[in-house]
């Protein structure tokens, strides 16, 4: 029973990409991209385009580039895939979530592909003392991060979950190791137990059912710039990046792949994103580069309807749009319900600013998003499902069986807020129970 | 008797307590030419506090240390005189055997096991001092000057150690009551370097059952069918017996209010830490004063013995405060108190200056045991014994040391404990130590360790046939429990109601449920009557568990992988780059021995774990334990 685990993360940051890559290492990963892609496994080092599918549900993940990458020869020395999958969060978490859910599949946990690396002589030490000041790098980035953006709230709200766990653990605990002792109730779960599990696991689904706020607080509130060819979108974007990041020319279609850039408004990280135009297209290339807009525009927090004066109205959009008329210094003759702009001449951009700083800060709100990261929610899943079954079964369950529930919902809980001792628990136990003939 | 021999033993085990006696047992089952050196040889298998074996967590390391081939299992049937299943009505991987114990027939039965081994020489005299050569033991030197070489020593000194009694204001240097402390030990490891600290354990007075009323107070009884610890012993016949309960009162604890600057824990006079769990009644009432009354047992010390240990009044307050409030409890009120209750003091050594093997890094071929690794209790000290002198007669023999590990038994979790957060107070064994509960159980005990302890050699040809033998019946009615199977509409025809889902379920599946039983199964498969009752229960057990045991194993090959992990025993920390001058000390003092147990020290990031894991490299497969 030595075999490891297989284990997968993201590669690339957290931030919005065009490309996303997700890496899969361990004996798993062969099968596990045979399964994501419904076919037998493509030819080894190269990148291959397929289709993802939900292995379960069979559902449409995504078209990516895909690695079949056999061990050993490979960065961690196991087998390993990886998945070039376009960069939206949405696509990013759908593959994820599909990942962990198969069996034998892990997130991994800070280290875990370095040290695989590293066990199996696929690195040196030098580069793991290099590493090892990154992840610290990192680690202290997200903790600022965390105290910055959200006030610390998770880890308060976990202390919090944690504490009153632990507390019904002690008493679940001491049923069982001290039910020889006068002072100890002989029921292992007190319906006050089971009542407090049930509190903590509403909670918890409470802050998960929190239409993943967090993690667009944290990835940027995105703003999709769409429209016809040339209606100037790029222009748009340079002007309001007030930098030269889109190729910004005359010929329609210039832009094939979506361009983003990440600005702060009014205290709120927003994510521009430029995208291509959205024609009908017989070159290959662009008709790749208007599907991935179409993409884009339907993982949008906000799109920007960019059309010039007597363009387009917008398509019908599944999510909340601004129609901007563009070129306003080109034509008196526009819409009366549109904004009007004119990036050439800065007419009309302070109120656009305004205009989507006030529909961010209405989306993101001031509420109390906690989860920012799929592992935090991985986690805290797991922690729901072990309390469901308490507060459900609770009364019918072997006593040993609701304890180790409890054990394993606190220690989903400290995966996310670091890890606990039993020596916490028997702290807990032993001021709260008169122990010891 | 060998009393000067000029020819090394393989291992010297120095003490006969609980711990002495295994290790010496071990040994010599192992094949080494063992010496036990006891102050007197009637105190080997004595028990100095409470008269009972097993109970919660402490149950489960005495069938451990039976799967071995220990001695404690077989004692403790011979001379229980109250056995009682505890946790009868809970799941079995929390249930805990125990019995009170008949002091007289346990060291008897002790001493007639240690007698009949023959590689074992008893010798009668106190160690007063180690000889060490270039950082190896060489021997061990008495009190009267004769030297005992030996090529391993295992010190099992108990509370012998500096032991210092306290009752109320008196002091005397003591181990137990009635003998002489170890002085030159403590200097011995002194010397040597080793970090010494104090603990502090009690013990109630001891009554005269003749003036105990009987009749007043209410009685517990053994259970009705008393269930052994050993897998060698058929059935208990020693006679059962009953203890009275009674209760302390307000007026009990309002006498212990007004005497508590007199009590040797609460004048200053002792500055040790107790066990939390094992609490004087000065501390019941200081920290639990708003209870209305703590409980007491009145366990008689044996069938022909008038000595009453009354537990839970573990004191060491002044002899006739003690007696005041012994005739203030129900059922006592003319009660006589035959020897005063005491707080004993006592040095520990560190155990994290141990390996896993219990062998200390100071010195080469000296192994620690019991309450001297800051312990308690007689199964938590047999346990380490066991394992010391096992490893004690490995190294003598040139042969790899035996680590057992966390997912395997409770003596690995004891001993990673001891080893990776030293200690903080008595040691004692709970349940819920154990992160894989489910799987390390009473009644599985045999099946995790007995095969181990063939390959490490310390099993008896008799055990290892009997043992042959149970896991045969075992195997073969657990294939046979997964080769029969019904479908939902064949079980309807029994009147088992299930899914109606069309899926073929084996015996073993069904018995998963826990509304079908044993007895319904063998109305459809009648050779499931043939199975004796406690293999019947047996795979039940497993059956109830599957689901969380395949979760478990998982869990399992997750931590058996860290554990596979070596880190380099002469590994200086001054020269990773990247660790905290803090981590590198914490590192320094645990020295862990693989990345798992590095990982379990409290404080260790992922940074860090990192760095370390550059300078780990794989364990052959062959040395990590078997799943």
């Amino acid at each position: 029973m030595l075999s490891p685990d297989t284990i997968f993360a993201p590669a690339t940051g957290y931030g919005r990409t065009a490309v996303a890559v997700v890496r899969i290492s361990g004996p798993q990963a062969g099968p596990t991209l045979a399964a994501l892609i419904r076919a037998k496994l493509p030819p080894a080092r190269r990148l291959s385009l397929r289709s993802l599918h939900e292995p379960t549900t069979g559902e449409l993940l995504d078209h990516a580039l895909v690695a079949w990458l056999p061990g050993p020869a490979t960065a961690t020395g196991e087998d390993m895939a990886e998945l070039h999958v376009h960069g939206g969060p949405a696509v990013r978490a759908a593959i994820l979530r599909s990942l962990g859910a198969l069996p034998g599949l892990e997130p991994a946990q800070p280290g875990a592909f370095t040290r695989r690396a590293f066990l199996n002589g696929r690195m040196d030490l030098t580069a793991v003392e290099g590493l090892a000041d990154l992840i610290d790098a990192e680690t202290e980035a997200q903790r600022r991060q965390a105290i910055r953006q959200l006030d610390g709230a998770l880890g308060q709200a976990v202390e919090t979950w944690r504490e009153t766990l632990l507390d019904v653990l002690a008493g679940t605990e001491a049923a069982l190791d001290f039910s020889d002792e006068g002072d100890v109730d002989d029921d292992v779960l007190t319906e006050a137990g089971r009542v407090t599990a049930s509190r903590v696991r509403d909670a918890i689904q409470a802050a998960l059912a929190d239409g993943r706020r967090g993690e667009r607080l944290r990835d940027g509130f995105t703003v999709v710039l769409a429209g016809a060819p040339n209606a100037g979108k790029s222009t748009l974007l340079n002007a309001l990046a007030r930098r030269d990041v889109a190729i910004v020319s005359e010929i329609p279609g210039t832009t094939r792949d979506a361009i983003e850039v990440r600005c702060d408004l009014g205290g709120l990280p927003v994510l521009l994103v430029d995208t291509a135009g959205l024609r009908d297209s017989t070159d290959a290339i662009e008709a790749e580069g208007v599907a991935r807009s179409r993409r884009r525009i339907d993982q949008a927090d906000l799109v920007l309807w960019l059309c010039e004066p007597g363009g387009d109205a917008p398509p019908p959009l599944s999510v909340p749009a601004l129609v901007v008329a563009t070129k306003g210094d080109l034509s008196e003759s526009v819409s009366d319900n549109a904004l009007t702009i004119s990036a050439l001449t800065g007419a009309g951009l302070g109120t656009l600013l305004a205009e989507i700083e006030r529909i961010a800060a209405t989306s993101l709100g001031s509420g109390d998003a906690l989860v920012t990261r799929e592992r935090q929610r991985l986690a805290l899943e797991s922690c729901r499902d072990h309390l469901d079954r308490v507060a459900t079964d609770g009364a019918r369950l072997p006593a040993e069986l609701v304890a180790e529930d409890i054990r394993l919902a606190i220690r989903a809980l400290g995966e996310v807020a670091g890890r606990v001792g039993v020596e916490d628990m028997l702290d807990r136990l032993f001021s709260s129970f008169c122990i010891g003939k | 008797m060998l009393s000067d021999d000029s020819s090394p033993y393989d291992v010297i085990v120095v003490g006969g307590g609980h711990a002495g006696a295994e290790a010496a047992a071990a040994a010599a089952r192992y094949g080494a030419r063992t010496a036990l050196v006891t102050h007197r040889r009637d105190t080997l298998g004595a028990m100095s506090c409470n008269p009972a074996i097993g109970g919660l967590g402490k149950g489960h390391l005495v069938r451990e240390v039976d799967a071995l081939d220990g001695l404690m299992a077989r004692v403790a049937d011979r001379a229980g005189i109250q056995f009682r299943l505890l946790n009868r009505r809970k799941g079995p991987a929390v249930r805990g055997p125990r019995t009170q114990a008949d002091r007289k027939l346990y060291a008897r039965a002790m001493q007639a096991f240690l007698a009949d081994i023959p590689n074992l020489a008893i010798i009668e005299g106190e160690v007063a001092d180690l000889t060490v050569i270039d950082g190896r033991v060489a021997g061990a030197v008495l009190k009267d000057g004769r030297a005992v070489p030996g090529r391993a020593v295992v010190l099992t000194t108990g509370t012998f150690l500096r032991g210092l009694i306290h009752i109320g204001e008196v002091t005397i240097p003591a181990g137990r009551i009635g003998e002489g402390p170890a002085m030159g030990l403590s200097t011995t490891l002194d010397r040597h370097g080793f970090a010494l600290g104090r603990l502090k354990t009690g013990t109630p007075p001891r009554l005269d059952g003749r003036t105990i009323d009987w009749h007043g107070i209410d009685k517990q009884a053994a259970d009705d069918d008393p269930v052994p610890f050993s897998t060698l012993t058929a059935r208990i016949t020693t006679p059962q017996i009953e203890c009275g309960i009674t209760r302390t009162s307000q007026a009990a604890h309002d006498l212990i209010r007004a005497n508590l600057h007199r009590s040797a824990m609460y004048s200053g006079g002792i500055t040790s830490r107790g066990p939390r769990y094992c609490p004087s009644i000065e501390d019941k009432v200081v920290r639990f004063g708003d209870r209305d009354g703590h409980q007491i047992f009145l366990e008689p010390e044996g069938l022909d013995d008038v000595t009453v240990y009354p537990n839970g009044i573990s004191t060491s307050l002044p002899e006739e405060v003690q007696a005041s409030i012994v005739r203030l409890l129900p059922g006592c009120t003319r009660a006589v108190i035959l020897r005063p209750g005491y707080a004993i003091e006592y040095d520990y050594v560190d155990p994290r200056e141990l390996d896993p093997t219990l062998q200390t890094r100071r010195i080469r071929g000296l192994f620690l045991a019991g309450q001297i690794n800051g312990t308690t209790g007689y199964e938590e000290a047999a346990g380490q014994g066991l394992v010391a002198g096992l490893n004690a007669a490995r190294l003598a023999g040139a042969v790899e040391l035996a680590v057992f590990d966390r997912a395997e038994s409770y003596l690995g979790v004891m001993i990673d404990d001891l080893v990776t957060h030293g200690v903080s107070e008595p040691y004692r064994m709970f349940t819920s130590r154990s992160e894989y509960r489910l799987s390390l159980r009473v009644d599985n005990a045999d099946e995790r360790l007995t095969g181990r302890g063939l390959a490490l050699g310390c099993i008896s040809p008799v055990r290892a046939a009997h043992d042959a033998t149970r896991r045969a019946a075992l195997d073969d009615t657990r294939r046979m429990l997964e080769s029969v199977s019904l479908t939902p509409t064949e079980a309807q025809r029994h009147g088992i109601t299930l899914n109606r889902d069309g899926i073929r379920r084996s015996a073993f599946q069904l018995l998963s449920y826990p509304e079908i039983t044993w007895d319904q199964l063998a109305v459809v498969w009648p050779q499931l009557r043939d199975v004796p009752p406690a293999l019947a229960d047996r795979l039940c057990t497993d059956a109830t568990y599957a689901v969380y045991l395949d979760r478990q194993r998982a869990d399992i090959a997750a931590f058996r992988r860290d554990e596979a992990m070596v880190l380099p025993a002469l590994l200086d920390y001054g020269t990773i780059a990247g660790l905290s001058n803090e981590l590198r000390l914490k590192l320094d003092t645990v020295r862990p021995v693989t990345l798992g147990q590095a990982a379990r020290i409290e404080g260790v990031t992922p940074a860090a774990l990192t760095l370390l894991a550059a300078h780990a490299r794989r364990r052959p497969a062959a040395q990590v334990p078997a799943e």
